[in-house]
């Protein structure tokens, strides 16, 4: 299938609207599905069509309003651009969500109504993460023996959270 | 090295399980997408670092000594044929843009009844999933987290406190997970409620789209259902989401069904001993008519009116009528004239044994 736009490259983006109850599919190349940029809802395919969504990162017509990284701003690990990002639809590695995280928020909360993950959290990678909310859970805890004047207990508990803490360092 | 899921027409997912409302729903899927830490996303991989993210995926899976990881293939896209990624993506186990790249770092890990494939470097360096009949989303969530849990023991997994799994978009960042039901619902198109159920279902941040046909017609009344959103939501809301609709849609389409046996007997009948009379007398048929008729007939087969056709032979049909497969079995390249002709006969076939098989069980 070739882009409905240009004819030329194959069509990759695939694009569902919905009106008046009438579902319209538009086929469109990467390019031309950029330089459209309207407003669409994407279907992520089963089979892992690409979500390009130049819409949600401010088409060519409606980027002024965003308040964007500096143009100067280059991620120390892959070397992108924000522009770069607009353009393609993708970030170019994990920290590029750090280095232009002031854009990346809202759109994720464009996208998915919010920009706080509460999922799953890996073992490996999230050791951090995990002694934090053990942490968390902690000072719960000690907060309570303490109201109840369960006085050893609390120390019991004060003493984990000490080690914990270490353990992050 | 098992290359069965190359020659075979056979996938996992077409197996029609019982009480999975597998007359309605035909297989489920969920996917997680997940990267490491510090390479970059795959559309900026050059081959020394693309080499080097398969090689780092390659040693957490060898060195797992997990169970559902042991009987794994892994197949680079350098070793394949564009046949045979074509064959993979009509088993629906890679996407086209996937079989679209031939490298050595492009690849696919996949067991030997197809019911868990990961796929390597397609937009992000891995995409676990994996793939069950009917409707069992619990059972495919809890593979697919099985399987995460196993490779991450030995992977640095590109992972934020507040934003979760970190992915090339961010319509996946998050849980980095897609759970989806492929359905058939020719009743709801029949009647014309479709138009509602695309209304409803993307108010409730799901998705539902036409699986085969271009433009703006769906054809085969197949359509597949899936979640949009996936941050801010656990997997498991996003599952037992994804399920109680999937689970309406099935009731609904039950209730449609039956309202139309019993109001359009004749006409329904009609309608399906004509696609059972063109599919199994048919010289030549192209693809789209050939998916059209199979949904008939399927229904047929559902709600009564056709019997002795299993459903695992409805759905081995819809992979085996493709092009990539047709040309499998006939061993050699074919024209789109040659594939119309050789699908006919292929269908013919197919429904022809079943018909047989049917009858001497009934002797
Ligand atoms: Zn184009
Ligand atoms: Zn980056």
């Amino acid at each position: 299938m070739y882009c409905e736009e240009c004819n030329k490259k194959p069509a990759t983006v695939h694009l569902t609207q919905m009106f008046n109850g009438q579902k319209k599919e538009t086929h469109l190349c990467e390019s031309c599905a950029a330089k459209k940029g309207a407003v669409m809802l994407n279907f992520d395919g089963q089979f892992g069509i690409p979500s390009l969504l130049g819409s949600f990162f401010g088409s060519h017509y409606n980027v002024k309003n965003i308040n964007t990284t500096a143009e100067h701003v280059i991620c120390p690990n892959c070397g992108m651009k924000f522009i770069d990002i607009r353009q393609t639809g993708k970030l170019g590695c994990a920290e590029c969500y750090q280095a232009f995280n002031k854009d990346i928020e809202p759109i994720l909360r464009r996208i998915h109504g919010s920009s706080r993950h509460t999922g799953k959290i890996p073992a490996r990678g999230g050791e951090a993460v995990l002694l934090k909310k053990k942490i968390e859970a902690l000072k719960i805890q000690l907060h309570e023996a303490v109201v109840h004047e369960e006085y050893e207990k609390a120390a019991e508990i004060r003493d984990s959270i000490k080690d914990l803490e270490k353990q992050m360092e | 090295m098992s290359e069965d899921i190359l020659n075979n027409n056979y996938v996992y997912w077409m197996e029609a399980k019982e009480g999975s409302n597998s007359d309605i729903v035909i297989s489920s899927r969920v996917r997680l997408a997940r990267n490491l830490n510090n390479l970059p996303f795959p559309h900026l991989l050059n081959e020394e670092k693309g080499l080097h993210t398969i090689n780092t995926i390659k040693n957490a899976w060898e060195k797992s000594p997990r169970e559902n990881l042991k009987d794994m293939t892994l197949f680079t896209f350098n070793q394949l044929t564009n046949l045979d990624r074509q064959i993979l993506v009509e088993k629906h186990l890679i996407s086209p843009n996937h079989a679209a790249s031939n490298t050595a770092y492009n690849g696919l890990l996949v067991n030997e009844q197809g019911s868990l494939a990961i796929m390597i470097n397609e937009e992000d360096h891995l995409r676990i999933q994996c793939f069950l009949p009917g409707l069992q989303l619990s059972e495919a969530l809890n593979c697919a987290q099985t399987v995460d849990d196993a490779l991450e023991e030995n992977l640095r997994l590109a992972f934020d406190e507040n934003m979760g799994f970190l992915t090339s978009c961010p319509t996946n960042t998050g849980t980095g997970m897609r759970a989806s039901v492929m359905i058939h619902l020719p009743a709801f198109v029949i009647t014309g409620q479709i138009n509602y159920l695309y209304q409803n279902v993307s108010q409730l941040g799901m998705t539902v789209r036409g699986l085969y046909g271009e433009g703006t017609e769906a054809i085969g009344n197949m359509f597949q259902l899936s979640n949009q959103v996936t941050l801010g939501q656990t997997e498991e809301d996003i599952r037992s989401k994804l399920d109680s609709i999937a689970g309406q849609i099935v009731q609904q389409e039950r209730m449609l069904r039956e309202k139309l046996s019993n109001e359009m007997r004749y006409q329904l009948e009609d309608r399906i001993g004509r696609a059972y009379g063109i599919l199994t007398n048919a010289r030549v048929i192209t693809s789209n008519e050939a998916i059209t008729l199979l949904s008939d007939v399927r229904l047929g087969v559902d709600i009564g009116i056709l019997k002795g056709i299993n459903a695992f032979a409805l759905n081995e049909l819809l992979v085996a009528i493709r092009p990539a497969h047709l040309q499998k079995k006939a061993g050699r390249e074919m024209e789109s004239f040659e594939r119309d002709v050789k699908r006919a006969e292929v269908i013919k076939e197919k429904l022809l044994r079943e018909k047989r098989q049917g009858e001497d069980q009934d002797v």
